[in-house]
């Protein structure tokens, strides 16, 4: 891998810009692997990274039926944060945060991590109490979050509409100074080339269609471009982790539903922070080419149809002219879904599964794009070392037996 | 899926509906009697196919009256309803 640096620019710029290398190669898959991991968006990448990075494991492959980082990586809303409730989310968010505030560094390639602080608003009573709680609980873990009040709010963020006579004012809200947002595509990208450097072969256009197993372990798996064996699979498939998990027998806790999100036409810069509001399902922020990015609630229907219905922007945009009226004369440009894999608990499953060497990364739900680079970690030490990391122990599939679950319905964005 | 086509009522936007998840889900009656993974299976597990699915279906902003649903979850179109009781339609491709 030639670095990417501002010698490399000035060099490159020299031959108008025809000398660049592939960012990563396009092999053929060969029989084997020590590894494969089925899904190449965000965590899939990211985990195949850390299997060659800190355990050394470099002939794995990564799987992708269609291209690096077309669904739930490419279609969400770019939001990073860690302010989770438990103690267990907490770490593991935080986790992850940490490893983003290095990651360009770390990989050589800019995904624009922009820590330019998360807003959540309070609307009532009961929402300025679970807030506060939040804050105080984030605190203990040493995750930084301040509570603003309805004042501090308006000076923060001088576009929100502050009336008291609006169908849910704002009362308050917290801020996360470091979170923020970051180039989704940029994340695909820049793990699927520093993985690829070490080794990893990525193959696109490669639909698993079974997975194989001998005395109750894995052996392979079929795809559209023949049998490919390894000792050790990972699903990381998001929506799709049901479908995946039936190949082997396993029926997993979550259902998959849309999840839409919305851009405008782009403006001047008049946004520089993230507002998401649980209580009326809507978030925005304003990306770099100046588009207001909005996320909406899910489509509470179980469905594949990465569409969703046109109700649920409807509701979406009317909680987002409320809370912001300018952008009432805002035209939109273009509506999404995304497949997401929501948990009873509304936290992930990153886990063993009953079959030896089979391994499960799913059920982020509406929240995993902020996780990304901290999920790959954990999952790819629960694969090299054939029991989980310290962090991601508490989210085994087995919770949902033992009862200990770590219910996150509230530091959620979107209600499961 | 823009519309529903409600048993009782006929079709109505989809914005006068409540989803109400996985259809013919039966409840032990004692569930005293169940293991940690029966009971779990009972709580958590659900369909969650990518294709036909049995569903409810709740009219919250028509008549008020639940129903069931066979929809494909891929496509999103409605393949036949039917009212509670009544055993869940045989529904082609």
């Amino acid at each position: 891998m030639r670095r990417y640096s501002i010698l490399a620019l000035a060099r490159n710029a020299l031959g108008y810009h025809e000398g660049w290398e592939r960012a990563w190669r396009a092999p053929e898959p060969k029989p084997e692997y020590d590894a494969i991991i089925v899904g190449g968006g965000g965590h899939g990448l990211a985990t195949a990274y850390y299997l060659a990075k800190e355990h050394g494991i470099t002939n794995v492959a990564v799987l992708e039926k269609g291209w690096l980082g077309g669904g739930n990586t490419g279609r969400n809303t770019t939001i990073v944060r860690s302010n989770y409730l438990w103690d267990e989310s907490a770490a593991l968010y935080e986790h992850s945060l940490k490893i983003w505030e290095g990651l360009s560094q770390e990989l050589n390639y800019n995904v624009m991590f922009s820590q330019r602080g998360v807003m959540n608003l309070a609307h009532n009573l009961h929402d300025l109490r679970e807030l506060k709680r939040r804050a105080h609980a984030n605190r203990l873990n040493g995750i930084d979050c301040d509570f603003l009040s309805r004042e501090q709010v308006g000076e923060y963020c001088p576009l929100i509409n502050l009336s008291p006579d609006i169908r849910h004012p704002v009362l308050g809200a917290t801020l996360q100074r470091r979170g923020g947002v970051a180039r989704h595509d940029a994340v695909a990208w820049g793990f699927a080339r520093a993985a690829d450097a070490r080794g990893v072969d990525i193959i696109q256009n490669c639909e698993v269609t079974g997975i194989l197993r001998e005395g109750g372990r894995v052996t392979g798996v079929e795809t559209s471009r023949g049998t490919i064996r390894a000792k050790k699979i990972g699903l990381v498939t998001a929506g799709h982790s049901s479908v995946l998990a039936g190949m082997a027998g396993i029926r997993l806790p979550v259902e998959s539903h849309p999840l839409q999100a919305l851009v405008s036409e782009p403006v001047k810069p008049i946004l520089d922070t993230v507002v998401m509001s649980n209580t009326v399902h809507a978030y925005v922020s304003q990306s770099d080419k100046g588009e207001m990015v909005i996320g909406a609630g899910i489509d509470p229907y179980v469905s594949y149809s990465q569409r969703g219905g046109f109700n649920v922007v409807q509701d979406t945009l009317h909680a987002i002219v409320e809370m912001f009226p300018m952008f009432s004369r805002l035209r939109m440009l273009r509506q999404w879904g995304g497949i997401v894999d929501t948990c009873p608990d509304a936290s992930p499953i990153l886990s063993k599964t009953p079959i030896e060497g089979l391994y499960i990364n799913c059920g982020w739900g509406t929240g995993g794009f902020k996780a990304t680079p901290g999920s790959g970690h954990v999952f790819a030490h629960t694969i090299a070392r054939d029991e989980p990391h310290p962090l991601n122990a508490p989210f085994s599939l087995e919770r949902f037996t033992t009862g200990r679950l770590v219910d996150e319905h509230g530091a959620a964005a979107v209600a499961h | 899926m823009l519309t529903i086509p409600c048993p009782w009522c006929g079709e109505r936007d989809v914005h006068e509906f409540r989803s109400g998840g996985e259809a013919h889900l039966k409840r032990e009656s004692r569930t005293d009697n169940l293991s940690d993974a029966e009971w779990a299976d009972f709580l958590f597990l659900r369909a969650n196919p990518k294709g036909e699915h049995a569903e409810r279906w709740y009219h919250v902003h028509g008549c008020r009256r639940w129903f069931n649903a066979v929809r494909n979850t891929h496509t999103d179109t409605i393949l036949a309803v039917y009212k509670p009781g009544e055993a869940k339609s045989e529904v082609s491709q």
